[in-house]
């Protein structure tokens, strides 16, 4: 980094790649020390081998702790244009089903929210 | 817009998430922390490129100290004095370190952000290193927080490949190089002049100050320790000003603190709050109150150096002065919830414990001093305290506290001390009494009897008991031995009459009147 | 700068801890871990004193002078808190005082009186005690004893650079220790004593002067170390049958209470019986006793024979490092002007 402009540009070319993804659908997925004790590995795993086997295109993110190390593991579910959701105390099985209800046909799944973040 | 998203509570309707300032935390749970490009994306190094591009040391200085910032590591020393000790020191080489040890059992506030955002660390490291001219930085973490240190390398690389670690930073002529140190976990590896000294590779012991680091620290040049979350604020008071983050908090206080909310309390995990933010809406609020309905007792704040309060602190706002003068400190911001079924003895007991098997044992009120505290409340714990026992721990206490070299002694008190100031009635139910009035300590659980007027002699609490203290006939009343009774209740519910009661309870009750007045007579007789 | 001690004005120079000052003006603040020979350590704690405006007392033996302070040194608090300090450090201490040979030189014992210490109100568990470690000719390691100080270990670093000893275990189990608990035999320990010496207490004693004597009944005698030029200083602790029980050093002496292995724990051979103390004669392979005047003479004549009938150079003179520098210089002036020759040497370039 040389330069102020340097860094500008770099945020801005960042900041259009993270509205480019918006685009798509996103699944985020907490993987703090918390989340991966909770079982957040196990979750991510299953996660990619749906979106796979239904040949799914989403981008999985990964985060650090939001603080609700109660209610861990938490995935969001971000559809492109809608509120994320964010789903807590998920076991593997659950994770399957945010995909085949929220992910393909947009129901939020009621059992399993916490709540949706409004920006 | 999804079919059925009416009804589902957004993040600011959560308990949780009502009364917290997300201000540290913004970013952790939204950035993807193994990304550099997503904290950029998000005004990452800003703050940095505004540092090093148009303020001088000396004004960086003065932005923090504007702020009111205050070391959130547990002393609350205010930073930009801190900084200005380290800059005014006259030295070529100088260093900073990031305090990232985190050993008050319970905390997991530095984890968060070291996990969850682990650049804004860096960033306030090399703003740091820029204001007291330090061209070195040692970031001193436990080696338990393995994901805390993958991402913390991960940063420095991404950082170091972007050109914002390294030589001619912004091209501004500041070099800055930045390395981990994993310290192998004790507590005391956690004060600074010990830290400093596990650095160089010696024993974790801590040297007596003066000289503070800021004139003599790492390999004896002027150095700068501060905590991960004072470092995480630095960027954003450098992008905010100083003026909008000195508005959050109170007076002396300023900005806000994380907190790691546990025990015995609904929803437990890492919130942050603005200072003033009273304990009662921590504890009721964002942490949704007492698990079971249960009624609360007391809350441990600042970790193993701080103290117990009771409810009539609840409405304390939270802030540096008043938690010392209430007998806790802020410490870390580890903050420990108490039910009615706690007992303040034990507390005081296991807090204590844990700082004796952490003391180094370099000085001799705190390695001999607080093993002899140990012995005392354990002996109370098990019944066999003394009434003198109360006067000897506070003549211990007030020695320790006194005459400890380091942090560590100095505070290991007071658990104890605050204890006794806000609990007394427990020590003595456990001295005079052999009463623990939260039924914690097992020597003192009040034993079970048999109510003769039910039993039908069925003999099921004899095959109940694990240690055989029950006698009796198949048939005829039975009898458990109150002597040898340790209270542990598996008779209680094979009992198909429900004949058998906890001692505890016959003078609550009409019902058992006839077996208190028989309690009586073999007293009389 | 000026600064009040106990009422007394006293004068001081920056740069001096209060201990310091103190004990030049004659004010004995109680101190256990501290030396003039190293960085101050502040462990005992029991060097406290009050700082008018300062709330909690500070140690003396860290805290550099400002002008003006006033500082009190023996106020009840203090007093008090330095009895529950003695008391804590016998709590975890081996209180045989009637039968331990450190007894009268022992400033635990000094302390326990000046505090009044008639019981210890904290009694308990003990450290866990390894045994008496007797893995050396010279001195027992009595861990029992040890009050954990660690003037050993800092002197053995930072005086003698050895770092022989240090600490194992944190907090009520630390000890003090060699590596792995090696013998001191067996590692890099020199025996140079400079640990036995500086010990308050009886955790580390020379072998010679176990059960020998009550420290009072000792007759002590300074005198300059004969091995070698250096000169040390030492202090001999002598018994009522005038035999050395041992021999200390102390660090007002120039040697700055430091020696080497011999003037430490070699000086025995002066109550040896096989001692000479008469010159001896060789004669038909058998020595025979002879008066100074005679063997002097014997030994100048055939000095004279050998040089006139061979020459200087069939001399040569090796002298002694148990000389003194005067000694040494008249051996080589003697051999070059009288003898003739340059062949001259010394055992210390051996
Ligand atoms: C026994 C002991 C343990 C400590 N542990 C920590 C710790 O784990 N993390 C921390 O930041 N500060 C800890 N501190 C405080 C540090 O000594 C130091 O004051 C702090 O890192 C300074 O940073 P700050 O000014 O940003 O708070 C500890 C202090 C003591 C006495
Ligand atoms: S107070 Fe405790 S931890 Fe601190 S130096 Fe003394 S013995 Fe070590
Ligand atoms: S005798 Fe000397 S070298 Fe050996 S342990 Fe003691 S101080 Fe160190
Ligand atoms: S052996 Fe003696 S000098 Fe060494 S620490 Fe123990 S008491 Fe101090
Ligand atoms: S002499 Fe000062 S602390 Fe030991």
């Amino acid at each position: 980094m040389r330069s102020v402009a340097e860094l500008d540009n770099l945020q801005k070319e960042v900041q259009s790649k993270l509205e480019k993804q918006a685009e798509q659908a996103q699944l985020i997925i907490g993987m703090g020390t918390c989340g991966i004790s909770a079982g957040a590995k196990d979750i991510l795993t299953a996660l990619e081998t749906e979106l796979e086997e239904r040949e799914l295109e989403v981008i999985v993110k990964k985060t650090g702790c939001i603080g609700l190390c109660e209610k861990e593991p938490l995935v969001d579910v971000k559809l492109p244009g809608e509120t994320r959701v964010t789903y807590g105390n998920l076991s593997v099985e659950d994770a399957r089903r945010l995909i085949s209800e929220h992910l393909e046909n947009g129901n939020i799944v009621r059992d399993l929210v916490v709540a949706k973040m409004e920006e | 817009m999804a079919t059925n998203e009416e009804n589902i509570p957004s993040y600011q309707d959560l308990d949780f998430y009502k009364s917290q300032r997300r201000l540290a935390l913004a970013n952790c749970g939204f950035i993807d922390p193994e990304s550099i490009e997503d904290y950029i994306a998000s005004d990452g190094y800003q703050a940095l490129s505004k540092v090093l591009t148009e303020m001088k040391p000396q004004e960086v200085i003065d932005e923090v100290k504007e702020s009111g910032l205050r070391g959130r590591g547990g002393g609350g020393f205010p930073t930009g004095m801190k900084w200005q000790f380290a800059y005014d020191a006259s030295g070529d080489k100088k260093y900073i370190i990031c305090n990232a040890d985190e050993g008050d059992p319970g905390a997991f506030m530095d984890r968060g952000l070291l996990e969850g955002d682990p650049h804004s660390i860096l960033e306030g490291m090399i703003i740091g290193g820029y204001a007291i001219g330090a061209d070195e930085g040692y970031i001193y973490i436990r080696a338990e927080y393995p994901l805390a240190i993958k991402r913390l390398e991960k940063a420095i690389t991404a950082a170091e490949e972007k050109g914002l670690l390294g030589e001619d930073i912004f091209g501004s002529g500041f070099n800055f190089k930045l390395q981990i140190k994993a310290g192998a976990g004790a507590f005391v590896c956690g004060e600074e002049t010990g830290l400093m000294a596990s650095i160089e590779g010696e024993r974790g012991m801590p040297t007596p100050r003066p000289p503070f680091p800021a004139n003599k620290g790492l390999w004896d040049k002027p150095s700068n320790i501060n905590n991960v979350e004072t470092f995480a604020n630095i960027p954003i008071i450098i992008r905010e000003g100083a003026a909008s983050f000195k508005e959050l908090g109170t007076e002396d206080s300023s900005g806000t603190k994380v907190f790691a909310l546990t025990g015995m309390i609904e929803n437990t995990g890492l919130a942050e709050v603005e200072m003033g933010t009273t304990m009662r809406e921590i504890i009721f609020g964002i942490g949704g109150g007492i698990q079971d309905d249960k009624e609360f007792k007391a809350v441990q704040i600042g970790g193993p150096s701080g103290g117990c309060l009771p409810d009539e602190k609840l409405d304390l706002p939270i802030d540096y002065d008043s938690l010392i003068e209430a007998g806790a400190m802020m410490g870390s911001g580890g903050l420990v919830v108490m039910d009615e079924n706690s007992c303040m003895v034990d507390v005081a007991r296991f807090f204590l414990n844990f700082v004796q098997s952490e003391s180094c044992g370099k000085c001799t009120p705190c390695r001999e001093g607080t093993r002899r505290m140990l012995e005392i409340l354990n002996r109370i714990t098990q019944g066999e305290g003394e009434e003198e026992d109360l006067e000897l721990l506070r003549t211990l206490a007030e020695s320790v506290k006194k005459l400890s070299l380091c942090g560590l002694g100095k505070t290991a008190p007071n658990p104890v001390l605050s204890t006794l100031r806000y609990f007394e009635d427990e020590y003595e139910a456990h001295i005079k009494n052999d009463e623990c009035p939260g039924g914690v300590c097992q020597n003192l659980l009040p034993g079970y009897i048999i109510d003769y007027e039910k039993c039908i002699g069925c003999t099921y609490c004899i095959d109940a008991c694990p240690i055989d203290v029950v006698d009796g006939r198949l048939e005829e009343i039975h009898e458990i031995n109150e002597e040898d009774c340790n209270a542990c209740g598996a008779c209680e519910p094979e009992c198909p009459v429900d004949a058998i009661i906890q001692k505890n309870y016959i003078e609550h009750f009409p019902q058992y009147r006839h077996l208190l007045e028989e309690d009586e007579e073999e007293v009389e007789a | 700068m000026k600064l009040t001690i106990n009422g007394e004005k006293l004068e001081a120079t920056e740069g001096q801890t209060i201990l310091e000052v103190a004990q030049e003006n004659g004010i004995d603040i109680p101190n256990l871990c501290y030396s003039p020979e190293l960085k101050p350590e502040g462990a005992c704690r029991m060097c406290v004193v009050d700082i008018e405006g300062v709330a909690d007392p500070v140690t003396a033996c860290t805290t550099e002078v400002s002008a003006g302070m006033v500082v009190e040194t023996e106020t009840p608090s203090l007093k008090k808190m330095r009895k529950v300090l003695v008391e804590l450090m016998l709590a975890n201490h081996d209180v045989e005082c009637l039968t331990c040979d450190k007894a009268g030189d022992c400033k635990l014992q000094d302390y326990a009186y000046r505090y009044s210490v008639k019981k210890v109100r904290f009694e308990g568990e003990k450290t866990e005690f390894k045994g008496i470690k007797d893995d050396n000719p010279f001195f027992i390691r009595d861990n029992r004893k040890c009050i954990l100080c660690y003037k050993c270990v800092n002197l053995c670093k930072q005086v003698q650079g050895e770092a022989s000893i240090n600490l194992e275990n944190r907090g009520f189990d630390t000890r003090v220790t060699t590596a792995f608990d090696l013998p001191l035999e067996e590692i890099n320990c020199q025996f140079c004593g400079l640990c036995v010496n500086e010990c308050p207490t009886g955790a580390l004693m020379e072998k010679s002067a176990l059960r020998k004597a009550r420290n009072w009944e000792l007759k002590k005698g300074s005198t300059i170390c004969p091995y070698c030029g250096v000169g040390c200083e030492l202090e001999l602790n002598i018994d009522e049958n005038d035999q050395i029980v041992k021999v200390t050093t102390n660090s007002d002496n120039v040697n700055r209470g430091q020696t080497c292995v011999k003037g430490k724990f070699g000086l025995d051979f002066v109550n040896s019986e096989e001692r000479l103390t008469k010159p001896l004669i060789k004669e038909e392979g058998r020595f025979r006793e002879a008066s100074w005047e005679e063997a002097l003479d014997k030994v100048a004549d055939n000095f004279g024979r050998i040089r006139d009938e061979f020459g200087g150079d069939a001399t040569a003179a090796l002298s002694s490092a148990k000389c003194t520098n005067e000694e040494n210089y008249l051996m080589q002036k003697f051999m070059r002007a009288v003898m003739g020759t340059n062949s001259v040497d010394h055992c210390a370039r051996l």
